[in-house]
């Protein structure tokens, strides 16, 4: 075969695997719904406020509860102890300050 | 079938190092025949084939292809020209390394969009007119001087040009090959194609096969046979 | 239009066949370029995706969530507080939360001990999150015994484990009654953790937690907007470390196809010459050569995004777990809903695509509209 038939059809080819990556994501989508339903009746009845995704320490467990002054809660010169607490960033409202979104 | 009328063209023009290649040059190139630039190295016949090859433009002067001035035309114009009219044949015979000789031989074709198979087939009819058919996959870098050279001339044939321009043909050739050029160089004669080169080998500009021979020292013609 | 195309394809049998004589290199150059396009099409799709999942799944949570602090930290509600709250308009139910977290030495993972309001277990039951199932190897009627803070052993059997689908939400749960949880902790009666406030008027949510601060000045109530603020951002700050680090690829791979884009060299612009002094026009050069910067760019892109996307919806992002995981024991397994962001999409495209194909074309416009007798003159 030609050479620029062979190019042409790979990127047909390729342009149509992307394309059905949102087919694809539409149908996972659409069979994902009872699970995220059911997470969602999770949340409500156990009153969840937080995803499970980083569990070893309390202000990455729990983000959104942990105290104003995490990660140095402990000490104010404590240094980051836990490798997530990079990934998660500073609290909010030391990145705000004064936007006055948390009360004390 | 093209006619140059007081052509002058200057390089590096307006600059401490400006010099002017031709001087003044008046010529008529006959139709089906072959004509022959002769002249040391320096006296301007590459430039002046540059000029009639519409690869160049003159500063000062005219240039008429059947009839019609082309000197004052556009560039894309030129490019259009050349493609259809011409065929060049290089002194280092310019071919594209890393393709391999069909591919080289149907080049000139692209542009014009003609079917491949259409490109191949004249390609092969060239390449067997040549006796290089069994040479057609080989990469133009594992050829011969004479072998690319053959190459070179199916390149220029490709679009089936009435006129074909050769700068210095048997520069790069032993005796041997010079003469297998010169037998080429008779057939295409005989097909009836224009034929303009340059060249100081006597292999060439005393052979029967040249119609006319002109002469040119210091950016002019000087007479010639 | 046939004739279009057949230039075209001639355009890119010239364009394909260059590319082949540097083949290691050039071949080298698009696995780059596509790894570059793969993590960086990985990055967005997941956090994403993740921000999306955690946007839909936790906006079920409370209302408010109302902390008690004490010297800056969050403390027990004392019993009473929850009266002072009930004064205020607009709050619609009140419950206290009791939970904890609990250091498991024997897999040395921290457990989240919670007490549920609805289907709550047997006294001396509980109900673990399906990590919990994995790394202790525990399964339905089992029993496990923890140490208490206080030293004193506790006893449970496994009443149930919880779907695994939810696990990205359950985890590390372990649910147990009240009076368990009480006496595991030595919690006193009347004490809770925090407070969970539903508000029947979303538009008063705000009001209630200004009245709340007024009316309880060590109150810190937390709204669910924030919870989902705080979700919308966690991976900002993530993307933007990854994209830190991958920034110096990122400018790595420019210098790469900057030195192989524009550094013409000689070969390249003899050939030039001789495609204009055989009939080339200069738009079929440049044109030849966008065909090669599209075929390359684009490429690099489908590839590194289908792969991307097999890899975050397909293999769990299993290239990320490493990252992701951090110390953490208890990790979830789960599989991320595709969300996909057109813009993101578009906008990973504009700056993958772009500015490859513009490297490739800058040079050699410059080197295409020079005049063709050079080959005649070289």
């Amino acid at each position: 075969m030609r050479s620029a038939d062979c190019a042409l059809l790979f990127l047909s080819v390729a342009i149509a695997a992307f394309a059905f990556c949102f087919v694809d994501a539409a149908l996972l989508r659409a069979a994902a719904l009872p699970d995220e339903a059911a997470r969602s009746e999770m949340v409500t009845q156990l009153r969840l406020t937080d995803l499970a995704l980083f569990t070893e320490a309390r202000y990455t467990r729990h983000p959104s509860q942990a105290d104003l002054h995490s990660a140095f809660q402990d000490h104010p010169l404590a240094l980051e102890h836990f490798p997530t607490g990079s990934l998660i960033g500073p609290p909010r409202h030391l990145l705000k300050l004064g936007a006055g979104e948390t009360a004390p | 079938m093209i006619k140059l009328q007081g052509i002058r063209k200057a390089f590096n023009q307006g600059r401490d190092n400006e010099y002017w290649a031709l001087n003044g040059i008046d010529l008529h190139v006959e139709a089906n025949k072959v004509t022959a630039l002769r002249g040391p190295s320096g006296s301007g016949k590459t430039t002046l084939l540059t000029i009639v090859g519409c690869l160049a433009r003159p500063t000062v002067g005219r240039v008429s292809l059947m009839g019609e001035d082309i000197s004052g035309l556009p560039e894309r114009f030129l490019t259009e020209i050349r493609r259809r009219r011409f065929g060049f044949i290089f002194q280092q015979f310019n071919l594209i390394k890393g393709l391999s000789a069909l591919d080289n031989i149907i080049l000139p074709g692209y542009p014009t969009g003609r079917p491949r198979h259409e490109l191949l087939a004249r390609a092969d009819e060239l390449l067997a007119g040549l006796k290089l058919g069994h040479r057609r996959e080989a990469k133009v870098e594992w050829l011969s001087g004479g072998e690319q050279q053959r190459v070179a001339i199916c390149r220029a044939l490709i679009n089936d040009p009435e006129l074909l321009i050769a700068d210095e043909p048997t520069a790069n050739l032993d005796s041997h090959l010079a003469r297998e050029f010169m037998a080429i160089l008779r057939d295409l004669a005989a097909q009836g194609r224009t034929i303009l080169l340059t060249s100081h080998d006597p292999l060439v500009v005393d052979s029967a096969v040249v119609h006319r021979v002109v002469d040119m020292r210091d950016g002019k013609l000087q007479g010639g046979r | 239009m046939k004739l279009w195309l057949e230039k075209q394809r001639y355009l890119i049998d010239y364009t394909l066949a260059s590319l082949a004589r540097r083949k290691a290199r050039n071949l080298g150059l698009l696995l780059v370029y596509t790894l570059l396009v793969f993590m960086l099409a990985s990055v967005t799709l997941y956090t994403h995706a993740l921000r999306q999942e955690a946007a839909r799944v936790l906006a079920s949570s409370p209302e408010v969530i109302v902390q008690r602090m004490v010297a800056g930290r969050h403390d027990l509600i004392p019993p009473g507080y929850m009266e002072k709250i009930g004064r205020i308009r607009g709050v619609q139910k009140m419950e206290g939360r009791l939970w904890g977290y609990y250091y498991d030495t024997v897999t040395r993972a921290n457990y989240t001990f919670m007490v549920p309001a609805v289907s709550v277990p047997a006294n001396n039951e509980i109900i673990v999150g399906p990590a919990l199932e994995r790394s202790r190897g525990l399964a339905r009627n089992n029993g496990v015994t923890f140490r208490s803070y206080s030293g004193k052993l506790h006893s449970f059997v496994i009443a149930e484990v919880l779907p695994q689908a939810s696990e990205l939400v359950s985890a590390d749960l372990v649910l147990m009654s009240e009076e368990n949880f009480r006496a595991f902790f030595d919690y006193p009666v009347g004490h809770y953790t925090d407070i969970a406030l539903s508000v029947a008027n979303p538009q008063e949510v705000r009001n209630v937690a200004l009245k709340l601060a007024a009316a309880l000045p060590d109150a810190r109530p937390i709204l669910r907007d924030e919870v989902l603020r705080t979700y919308a951002s966690i991976f900002d700050w993530r993307e933007g470390i990854v994209l830190a680090l991958l920034s110096a690829a990122i400018l790595a791979f420019g210098i790469l196809a900057w030195e192989k884009a524009s550094g013409l060299s000689a070969e390249e612009k003899r050939e030039i010459g001789i495609l204009k002094a055989i009939g080339w026009e200069t738009g079929d050069v440049i044109k030849m050569k966008f065909w090669e910067g599209l075929l390359v760019s684009l490429t690099a892109f489908l590839v590194g995004f289908v792969a991307a996307y097999v890899h975050v919806f397909h293999f769990a992002a299993a290239l990320f777990e490493p990252v992701l995981k951090g110390w953490a024991v208890l990790y979830p397994r789960f599989q991320l809903s595709p969300h996909i962001d057109g813009v993101q999409v578009a906008t990973l495209f504009f700056f993958t695509v772009v500015p490859y194909a513009a490297a490739v074309l800058v040079p050699i416009w410059k080197a295409a509209i020079t005049d063709p007798d050079t080959v005649m003159r070289g």
